[in-house]
């Protein structure tokens, strides 16, 4: 059973072959043996999970067959969700219970999915790695000696081994797109405003998208699909028309025209991933896609831009933990300013300070026109890199990652080395396109994806490509040895 | 840009965060260093570009000022480190 895709399962559930709860008891007996291994979950909703797998199996037996019921998922531990702890991986919010739910993880229990749990991440989504959880790193099923990338490590890690079958992510500057590329899986990162972020605590709000990991771009689609849409409680949700994206998944690629940039295949780019793109060209060809080199100027100067702007967002929101309405607070405190400076120095971690810190230097008086202005006003020529783009080409294709997942602890104590690491996912974020990876190979034992960029709410686009390709390839239906 | 540890002690409390001399010390290297490589965006002439805050360039959407919310104040002091009488408490501010 859990070897299946979401769809399959929705069919298998249909036609009875097992109910709701036998695949929940099943996987909650596998999160429990296969877990402590791994460290993707932060918390288990085992006696809920199920509850809501009998009253499926239930709804099933009186007639109704919902395409998305009983369904397993999990969510990234930064979505709200009521009754239940979202610690967003925070020392912070060790003991926050969410008085309410997030709009996404709202509409995914409406139509039917069952949440077994909340997931490990980098503490508030500030990391690449996993490694900035306050519960500790979640490891990689390919190598547990390496990284499964972040910030949505567990929700990539639990996937990636079959725990569950799809999860929620979310991703500010590569998220989503760079642990499914080290862990052999698809993540949709939609158009920012594509779906709501009502409910997921916020990092960098101007950059922040919620979105998913699962096996292949028809389970992402259904995910998308339903959770898609305006919401009048999220100020930035756009009020786009939402496309229907199972309807053109199987449409021929023929005509398509896809573009290169060449700046992500430059000397920073390890070959043997770029080995690995260009097979994935190949095959693309053969499906009746046409490549053109294209150039996005303005790319080296994202990694800069991304972190002042993410940066400057996250010291702003991350000034609401002043240990007073909710969160840590400090022992005895002796006097207001104490209680301040000691519950938030107690309450975050290394890497969260450190980006308060630059934040708070980026918004400072006397830097702000060369930090905060500068960054914006590279964010503008990137967004218009995109958009120039886009009149020529359909779509744009390249790696989702330099380099391979690194072993764990190797790049802590050099932060700079590990902000580099995002260089070909910061963009879509900055200009707020989608982005989807997809698995195109394997090196080493451990997987390697391709990243595919699309025109503003053209995630119909991103999903038709790589079913197509996951038609003719079987990078995506791989499973870690073990698990 | 290369900071000096008594930038790093002014920021930390901007921020609020009570950081001890270890961590000034360690944070004033690893911060110099993101700095510098931060500051390669200084040499792009950007003199006729606009900044960019909102990818879509969207306006902020405004709703009637009527009350939408109805009232959750017991519930999210439940949340909260400590409250008496529907109020927060903080260590006295004003003798």
């Amino acid at each position: 059973m859990h070897q299946l895709t979401l769809a399959n399962i929705s069919k298998a559930l249909a036609a009875k072959q097992f109910s709701a709860r036998e695949l929940t008891s099943h996987l909650l007996s596998r999160i429990e043996q296969l877990d402590p291994q791994l460290n993707s979950f932060i918390t288990v909703s085992k006696e809920s999970a199920l509850q809501q797998a009998t009253a499926a199996d239930e709804l099933r037996s009186s007639g109704i067959n919902a395409p998305l019921l009983g369904l397993p998922i999990a969510h990234k531990d930064l979505f709200c969700t009521e009754g239940v702890r979202t610690s967003c991986a925070s020392k912070t919010l060790d003991n926050f219970i969410a008085p309410y739910t997030a709009t996404v993880v709202d509409k995914l229990n409406t139509a039917g999915f069952i949440s077994l749990g909340k997931l490990n991440m980098d503490e508030f989504a500030m990391g690449s790695s996993g490694e900035t959880s306050f519960y500790g790193p979640s490891k990689n099923p390919w190598d547990t000696q390496r990284i499964p990338g972040g910030s949505s490590s567990g929700s990539a890690v639990a996937v990636a081994a079959r725990l569950i079958p799809v999860s929620t992510g979310s991703d500010s500057g590569g998220s989503i797109r760079q642990p499914a590329a080290f862990t052999g899986l698809t993540g949709i990162k939609p158009t920012y405003g594509r779906i709501s972020r009502w409910g997921m605590t916020a990092y960098a709000s101007s950059l922040d998208q919620a979105g998913f990991l699962a096996h292949n771009a028809e389970d992402c689609a259904m995910l998308l699909q339903a959770t898609a849409g305006f919401d009048e409680r999220d100020s930035t949700s756009s009020q786009q028309p939402v496309d229907d994206y199972a309807a053109t998944l199987t449409q021929p690629l023929k005509g398509l025209r896809i573009g290169l940039p060449k700046e992500y295949f430059s000397s920073d780019l390890d070959s043997r991933i770029g080995d690995v793109v260009n097979n994935s060209i190949e095959q693309l060809k053969q499906l009746g896609a046409t490549f053109v080199e294209i150039s996005l100027p303005s790319l080296p100067h994202a990694v800069p831009a991304y972190y002042v702007i993410a940066s400057a967002e996250a010291s702003t929101n991350l000034a609401r933990f002043d240990g007073v309405r909710f969160g840590h607070r400090c022992a005895d405190p002796k006097n207001l300013e104490d209680l301040y400076l000691r519950s938030r120095d107690e309450a975050f971690g290394k890497e969260v300070k450190r980006r308060i810190m630059i934040g708070t230097y980026a918004l400072s008086t006397g830097y702000y026109d060369a930090y905060y202005l500068k960054a914006q006003k590279i964010r503008r020529l990137i967004k218009n890199d995109f958009v120039s783009a886009f009149k020529d080409v359909d779509l744009i294709l390249g790696p989702t990652t330099p380099n391979l997942p690194w072993l764990l602890g190797s790049k802590t104590n050099d932060p700079v080395a590990a902000y580099l690491e995002d260089i070909y996912t910061v963009p879509a974020n900055l200009a707020g396109i989608p982005g989807l990876s997809m698995p195109a190979g394997m090196i080493d034992g451990l997987p390697v994806g391709v990243q595919l960029l699309a025109p503003y709410f053209q995630e119909a686009r991103l999903l038709q490509v790589a079913h197509q390709f996951q038609q003719h390839t079987d990078w995506h239906a791989r499973t870690p040895a073990g698990f | 840009m290369a900071l000096k540890r008594c930038d790093v002690e002014k920021l930390a409390y901007l921020a609020r965060l009570g950081m001890d001399d270890t961590q000034i010390d360690n944070t004033t290297a690893s911060l110099s260093d993101v700095l510098g490589m931060i500051d390669a965006m200084q040499a792009v002439n950007t003199d006729t570009i606009e900044p960019l805050a909102n990818p879509l360039e969207a306006n902020q959407r405004l709703r009637p000022d009527t009350v939408t919310e109805s009232n959750h104040r017991d519930d999210y002091q439940t949340l909260a480190p400590a409250v008496e009488n529907g109020l927060y408490l903080v260590p006295k501010v004003i003798d």
